[in-house]
């Protein structure tokens, strides 16, 4: 017996797809794809926690974009114009200063740009590395599948962290080796998960339909697969997002971060590491860390409220 | 006195977009040894009914009207006694076996637990029972030990069959008994539950949204439109002389093999039901309706006589008020 | 029988993975390595060597032989029976083997611990979130559950330590006990040991409490949605055995795969926690290791890390096994 919760959609309440001025296949599509994007958006600004998480990262994608301007002279240990050395919180110094006489807000800044870029660039390689296998074990099945499963499992079960401290031990530190690393220990859960959805979509008969009139794989693949894997992709590449920023912290904390591009972590792990836990120079170590707290939040809440809408099953709930 | 007895029963469940009224007021009665059916597209309402004779929607439902089973008023009952109704009194055959048994118990446990949740036996007895009851649907009683997935969906069915007989009922609700199976096992399975009706006395409701199969098992067949109940009488007259344009578009839709009509203008409805939240005013099928005249959409039809024992929400049933420019049947 | 069949395989599957850890760790360190490593451990050691000498030490560590297959046999031959080398600088001679016995007791007593309890804990505060959906103690927990899981575990021991040790003073700041300043035996060093304990116990516990409680909440709901849910309150159920023989040993095996995959993430926490407390672990070992680019100690910590995931999610396997019978058969 099953509970009649939700009445039948409503066919008739939508509008209907405004069909471009000049009607050609190309142009339908993204006609098509816009009316989705719409709908999407419409569903997504009903979710409070998804809204609230969308406004934060709004907040410090700003933050990230005015540190591209902003005077990077401020952050010079070596002018000796800077404030005073390890302050507490004050009005010109509203986290206080480092132990160069650096505002630790200018160092807040200036680590969104950092901690955002690296967060955002690790997942992006995570999703096209970790949704390619996973499309290609999904769709092809037999020892392909077999194989790139088996391999999947082992990064799996890898700890990260202790694989990313011999990886940096071995490769040097800097930016780009600390994204690798990222991206590395974080594609085999996205490839798991996109296996999976590809699966599913493989039983449906319009993928029959597709081959039985001769559309080569990539054809099938690209038109009709990936629209339909690509809102679990997006929902699960925001989860990531959060997830990669946490290990860059991590990793910067350990001590591996860019020392010429600050990032939060990297500012945390300054601070612990010059005394800040035994001075008492909170603001220093509390100002990095809220942020990330903050942005990792906003990422989950996006990433759940987005994960709400794509799968059907938590919509019921 | 009947088995169950359902007068003006209302539903309305209450979700983030507002209320929406699944039942409307449907009044039915099942006797002793009798199998009403109750027929609909998905959506009508007629599985909410189900729910609604056990109590087992979400307290937030709004459940209006009068249930009575066994001369028990079960919107009534405290919740100790409503418990204790629950399988005793009847007892529920749920659709798609697929999921409606436990997936990490045995199948054993699983109808020992009706019976023992009623005191009914102790446990070793309660097994001898349940592996008498697998017997009874056709099952080896050594099966008892197996587990839901080792099954076929056949033969889990008729497991939910024997778990519904466990406490003896009076009357079992068969909700979608047969729709997630092959034709054949679908065969099987409805001869075995008619005979077990028969054998034991039982009163059944049988819902489903196959009308043919409703043909074969019931004794009276109720169609069910937007929540309400819009025809109702004999099973054999209501499908073969049916009197409301929808209960003929249903029937109409299930052809007979060598029907050159058929094969040469399949018949359907168009459109689709309504939204329970968006009723269509006077009677809510005439959007649809193949026999509309300019009155439908203003009157609400109620169940007029249509014939000896039958009743229709028609205004081309014989009993309804006489009206201009309206035909008889 | 199924359940052999099902565990043999777990079992393949585990020596696979160890053996892709075991070669992919070789060619990592004896391929890519920056620099002589005969010559890092002359200098290491501060000791000057004769040419001649240095090609007998050389010889020794079978440097002079092909990479593959010689090396990396004796390389498997050396890690099977735990003669992993000496240490370069840290611990300068000492074998490494010898510097892991003394730290591996201390990480694996506090993550142990600490792990169950967070799994136990937040597992029945998901079933109480899930089962009574709403309400401030379902929100207030989801809050707080968030919050936990968006807190990398260092600054959470950080603001722990803040907190408990520096504001208030109850624990001690970091270590493992009083030594060398006191000398405690028995239930002294016990009560002493597991004061040091405390932060860094908390610390991850916490940490991973948010997570494993909302994974189980989502569970149950998922499965409170099922038929056999309803079938079982009509069967006349109480609702207490229906949450427990049916709402919750179903709910609980998906939980514990994803539980069993954040094992690689409890492990990169040790590692930092350890940092923030100086407690004497295997974590701490791998960060000094990885200051000093002391790669026999680097290698061997990295693959006490993998073999001790591997064997919890060994174990998180034989659990599913049990409370699922369908992978049971075959």
């Amino acid at each position: 017996m099953k509970t009649e919760t939700e009445p039948l959609a409503p066919a008739t309440t939508e509008a209907p797809v405004v069909l471009p001025k000049r009607l050609s296949p190309r142009s339908i599509r993204w006609a098509r794809r816009r009316k989705a994007f719409v709908r999407f958006w419409n569903q997504f600004r009903r979710n409070k926690m998804g809204m609230f998480g969308l406004a934060i990262l709004v907040f410090f994608f700003a933050m990230a974009i005015v540190s591209i301007f902003s005077d990077k002279g401020r952050l010079d240990p070596t002018i000796t114009t800077n404030g005073p050395v390890l302050a507490n919180p004050s009005w010109a110094y509203p986290f206080g200063t480092n132990l160069q006489g650096i505002s630790v807000l200018s160092l807040v800044v200036e680590g969104s740009r950092i901690s955002l870029f690296v967060g955002l660039t690790a997942s992006l390689i995570s999703m096209v590395v970790g949704s390619t296998i996973g499309i290609w074990a999904g769709y092809r099945s037999g020892i392909s599948d077999v194989v790139l499963m088996r391999l999947t499992d082992v990064f799996l079960v890898l700890p990260w962290l202790a694989l990313a401290i011999v990886l940096a031990a071995v490769f040097g530190q800097n930016m780009w080796v600390i994204i690798f690393i990222i991206g590395l220990t974080s594609w085999a859960g996205t490839s798991r998960l996109v296996r999976a959805q590809v699966l599913s979509v493989k039983e449906r008969t319009y993928i029959e339909r597709s081959r039985a009139l001769g559309g080569s794989d990539w054809h099938v693949v690209t038109r009709h697969v990936l629209p339909n894997v690509m809102p679990v992709i997006f929902a699960n590449t925001i989860l990531t997002i959060a997830i990669a920023i946490l290990s860059e912290s991590a990793l910067s904390f350990l001590g591996l971060g860019d020392p010429l591009r600050p990032s939060w972590g990297t500012t945390i792990e300054e601070a612990f590491n010059n005394g800040a836990l035994t001075l008492g120079k909170w603001a220093w170590l509390l100002a990095p860390s809220l942020c990330i707290v903050l942005v990792v939040l906003a990422f989950t809440m996006v990433g759940f409220a987005m994960d709400e809408i794509v799968n059907p099953r938590i919509r019921e709930r | 006195m009947s088995v169950l007895s359902v007068r003006d029963l209302r539903v309305t469940y209450s979700t983030k977009g507002g209320d929406v009224p699944a039942v409307r007021g449907v009044t039915f009665d099942i006797d002793k040894s009798e199998v009403l059916g109750l027929a609909g597209e998905s959506g009508c309402g007629k599985s909410t009914i189900a729910g609604a004779v056990l109590r087992l929607h979400s307290p937030q439902t709004r459940i209006e009207g009068d249930i009575t089973l066994d001369g028990k008023d079960v919107l009534e009952l405290s919740p100790g006694k409503l418990r204790a109704t629950r399988w005793t009194g009847a007892s529920i055959v749920f659709q798609g076996a697929l999921h409606a048994l436990n997936p990490v118990q045995r199948i054993g446990n699983q109808i020992v637990e009706a019976i023992t949740v009623h005191r009914m036996a102790d446990e070793r007895e309660a097994f001898v029972r349940a592996g008498a009851l697998l017997e009874q649907v056709g099952l080896p009683p050594r099966r008892i030990n197996d587990y839901p997935h080792e099954l076929s969906g056949g033969q889990k069915q008729r497991v939910m069959i024997a778990m519904a007989l466990a406490c003896n009922p009076s009357l079992i609700i068969a909700d979608e008994p047969t729709t997630a199976l092959d034709v054949m096992v679908q065969a099987q399975v409805l001869k075995l539950l008619r005979s077990l009706q028969h054998d034991l006395g039982l009163a059944m409701l049988f819902i489903t949204h196959d009308l043919s199969v409703l043909v074969e098992v019931s004794d009276k067949l109720a169609i069910m439109y937007a929540g309400k109940i819009v025809e109702e009488g004999p099973a054999n007259e209501v499908f073969h002389s049916p009197v409301h344009p929808y209960t003929k578009a249903l029937a109409a839709a299930f052809p007979e093999i060598g029907d050159q009509r058929f094969r040469k203008r399949p018949s359907g409805l168009g459109g689709d039901p309504p939204d329970p939240q968006l009723i269509p005013s006077g009677c809510p099928f005439h959007p649809r309706c193949a026999e509309v005249t300019a009155v439908c959409p203003e009157l609400v039809p109620e169940l007029w006589d249509a014939g000896v024992g039958r009743t229709a929400a028609c205004v081309h049933a014989n009993g309804a008020p006489t009206l201009e420019g309206v035909a008889r049947t | 029988m199924g359940t052999q069949r099902y565990l043999l395989g777990k079992v393949v599957q585990l020596v696979i993975t160890l053996f892709f850890v075991l070669t992919f760790t070789f060619f990592l360190f004896h391929y890519f390595m920056p620099g002589d490593p005969v010559r890092t451990f002359l200098k290491a050691a501060g000791a000057k060597y004769t040419p001649a000498q240095a090609e007998q030490l050389k010889h020794e560590f079978g440097l002079d032989q092909p990479i593959f297959p010689n090396q990396y046999v004796r390389f498997l031959k050396e890690t099977a029976t735990l003669h992993m080398g000496a240490s370069t600088i840290i611990y300068p001679d000492s074998s490494v083997t010898s510097i892991f016995w003394s730290r591996v007791g201390k990480s694996l007593i506090l993550i142990t611990t600490s792990t169950i309890a967070s799994i136990v804990i937040g597992v029945a505060m998901g079933i109480y979130g899930g089962w009574r959906r709403g309400g401030w103690v379902d929100n207030s927990s989801m809050s707080s559950s968030l919050v936990l899981y968006a807190m990398p575990e260092f600054v959470l021991g950080m603001i722990l330590l803040l907190i408990f040790s520096r504001w208030l003073g109850w624990f001690p700041a970091g270590g493992y006990d009083g030594a060398p300043v006191t000398q405690y035996t028995g239930f002294a060093h016990f009560a002493d040991v597991a004061n040091h304990m405390a932060l860094p116990w908390l610390t991850l516990m916490l940490a991973y409490l948010g997570e494993f409680y909302l994974l189980m909440r989502s569970s149950l709901l998922d499965v409170l949605g099922e038929e056999y849910i309803t079938l079982a309150r009509a069967k006349g159920v109480r609702e207490k055995y229906v949450l427990r023989r049916h709402a919750v040993r179903n709910a609980l095996l998906p939980t514990v795969t994803l539980i069993a995959l954040s094992f690689g993430f409890i492990l990169g926490g040790v590692i930092t926690v350890e940092i923030v407390f100086s407690y004497p672990g295997v974590g701490l070992l791998s960060y000094q290791a990885l200051r000093a680019r002391d790669f026999p100690v680097l290698q061997a910590t990295f693959l006490f890390a993998a073999v001790a995931v591997l064997i919890a999610n060994l174990i998180a396997d034989l659990t599913y096994a049990y409370l699922d019978p369908r992978v049971r058969s075959a």
